[in-house]
């Protein structure tokens, strides 16, 4: 999982170098010619083999069976594609599969939609309420995901959580003692109020920063034309902001799709079927059922579709490279 | 002036709501790990840590492997921070000041890496390096990071290269220096605070990183401090106050970093995209 501050890097937008160049009289034209080649030589290196071969890997596994057995002799048995075939008819994984779309789905609305909106806010305030709001939405972001776990489990404890002596307090119901996690909704309601929680600060300061940008020339003439601000906002903020949505909308997709920090600590590192995404469900079955090929499957199966979002996200990168 | 008024008000209002909601956790975890058990385990909340003790940090500190799982963060992330800067040095030098047949192949290529979850990828590697004899020990660890430090380091340190002004580096070569003469004289210097602010991004990065370590690290005083952390988090019965003063001692260091740097890196990123 790419953390939150790697996209904040991906988000770069790449200047387009100028086409042509100076003459160097003193490079040698052969030495400048091998001279990038040499520079990424030792990277590509690296990458080739802490990632290239461990994906190689995963598909040749995911075509084995793999076991305890096969775990000790470091030497799978050829399958082909039976793990596939045996995932493509189990139910569980469909489950799965549905579960993990529409927690993605419900996560990146609801980040987006309240990103956004905070983002308007920020936009609308004062100078000393702006920096109180950045300040604190930074503050969030900081966090490390696992700090940030811990607190929300403080938070449900069902015995002196915060959440619940409110809830009482309210009088939204008697939630003394309540086990969160007992029940498959609200426990995926605290599930996805951490991950949004979470998500939100990158996605309100990203469409913040954008807003700065949009030309104030434009709002007002639309203003002056007599359309509401709802008008401008969608008719002129918004196909303006249109690359920061798609960049900020396929990399949520992308976080949220492979969620797992959060459940796995939530739930204790057992957490049962009913809160297994595509990225738990390929975990377990590796890691605690020791079937690691028919996990690798699964796991491939997730990236392939990460795969389709990611290609619509690098799409749009290369894309503003090239409007420069 | 009326309504004028009265719309500030109410975008205050609705900001300090919003601030509130958004930092409560933070708050929450701060006071909490000063408040003595009475009031941690109160049945009402005690909102404010009016009797504050230090009890619940020295108590979180001596814990078992507490300073060990410390130890062996700093190192994995300093070796991981030391080799992926020199890597991607190099090769951000090659994508931000030459054109060259696969440049746009290589950027694909580092973006897209970056998209793979490390919790798929973990299962090959805790295969390879099992075969390899590197599950606890920091080397493995130190390895997988490479997995995603690196490329973000390329392209992060990239962009900084890219904002040295290419007349400098070409007005120093006027005057007769050789291209590594104009690079050290000049790129360096210039370059400095991205090369300290990428470092640091890639630190908070390491730092933060659970899912590997928790698979590669099995004996706790070889853990890393996440680890430390999220199996204190699991324990039934918590104890609420020393976890939350690890939390907060965990969640320091990554705090003051971000906040130092966020600037640089995360703000302006987007700044091209709207133009475009």
């Amino acid at each position: 999982m790419s953390s939150r501050f790697s996209a904040a890097a991906a988000a770069v937008s790449e200047p387009a170098l100028p086409s042509r160049r100076p003459r160097r009289p003193f490079a040698s034209r052969l030495g400048s010619r091998a001279a990038p080649y040499l520079l990424i030589l030792p990277a590509c290196a690296v990458i080739g083999a802490v990632l290239g071969y461990p994906l190689y890997f995963m598909g040749r596994l995911s075509l084995q069976h793999y076991g305890l057995f096969q775990l000790i002799k470091h030497k799978g048995e050829w399958i082909g594609t039976k793990n596939y075939s045996q995932i493509l008819h189990d139910g569980l994984f469909w489950h799965v599969v549905a579960r993990t779309l529409a927690f993605t789905a419900t996560a990146v609305s609801l980040t987006m939609v309240l990103g956004t909106l905070f983002a308007l806010l920020l936009a609308q305030l004062g100078p000393k309420m702006r920096v109180l709001l950045t300040a604190g939405l930074i503050f969030v972001w900081a966090m490390p995901v696992v700090v940030a776990v811990a607190v929300w489990s403080w938070m449900v404890d069902f015995e002196f959580g915060v959440a619940n002596w409110l809830l009482t307090y309210l009088h939204i119901g008697n939630f003394n003692h309540h086990d969160w996690f007992a029940n498959t909704w609200s426990g995926w309601a605290i599930i996805t109020s951490l991950v949004v929680w979470g998500a939100i600060p990158f996605v309100a300061l990203m469409v913040y920063a954008g807003l700065t940008q949009v030309p104030q020339e434009l709002v007002e003439a639309a203003t002056t034309d007599g359309a509401t601000s709802w008008r401008v906002f969608r008719d002129v903020t918004v196909p303006l902001l249109k690359p920061i949505f798609v960049i900020l909308i396929s990399l949520s997709i992308i976080w949220d799709f492979q969620v797992f920090n959060q459940i796995w600590i939530l739930l204790n590192g057992q957490p049962p079927p009913q809160y297994f995404t595509m990225s738990i469900y390929a975990f377990t079955t590796s890691f605690q059922q020791s079937q690691y090929g028919l996990g690798s499957a699964i796991a491939l199966v997730m990236v392939a579709i990460l795969l389709v979002v990611s290609f619509v996200y690098i799409r749009q990168m290369v894309k503003i490279g090239d409007a420069e | 002036m009326r309504t004028r008024r009265a719309r500030r008000i109410v975008l205050n209002a609705v900001a300090l709501l919003v601030f509130a909601v958004m930092v409560f956790p933070v708050y929450w975890m701060v006071s909490t790990a000063f408040k003595p058990g009475s009031d941690i385990f109160a049945n009402t909340p005690v909102w404010f840590p009016y009797h504050p003790t230090l009890g619940n940090f020295g108590d979180a500190v001596h814990r078992p492997h507490f300073w060990a799982d410390v130890k062996n963060s700093l190192i994995i992330v300093s070796v991981v921070v030391a080799m992926s800067l020199v890597l991607a040095f190099l090769a951000a030098l090659a994508l931000a000041k030459f054109r060259f047949y696969g440049r746009r192949a290589f950027i694909v290529l580092i973006i897209a890496v970056q998209m793979i979850p490390l919790n798929a990828l973990i299962i090959p590697i805790y295969l390879v390096l099992s075969k390899a004899h590197q599950v606890d020990k920091l080397s493995g660890v130190i390895v997988t990071y490479l997995t995603f430090v690196l490329p973000f380091t390329i392209w992060t340190l990239r962009g900084f290269l890219l904002g040295v002004p290419r007349d400098l580096e070409e007005a120093s070569q006027v005057d007769g220096t050789t291209r590594f003469g104009a690079f050290l004289r000049i790129l360096l210097p210039l370059i400095g605070p991205g090369l300290v602010a990428t470092s640091i991004f890639a630190f908070i990065q390491a730092w933060n990183e659970y899912i590997m370590a928790y698979v590669l690290l099995h004996d706790p005083s070889k853990q890393t401090l996440t680890v430390w952390l999220a199996s204190f988090t699991g324990d039934r019965g918590t104890a609420w106050g020393p976890l939350m003063a690890g939390a907060t001692l965990t969640a320091l260091p990554v705090v003051i970093f971000f906040v130092a740097v966020q600037r640089k890196i995360a703000f302006g990123l987007t700044a091209g995209a709207v133009r475009g």
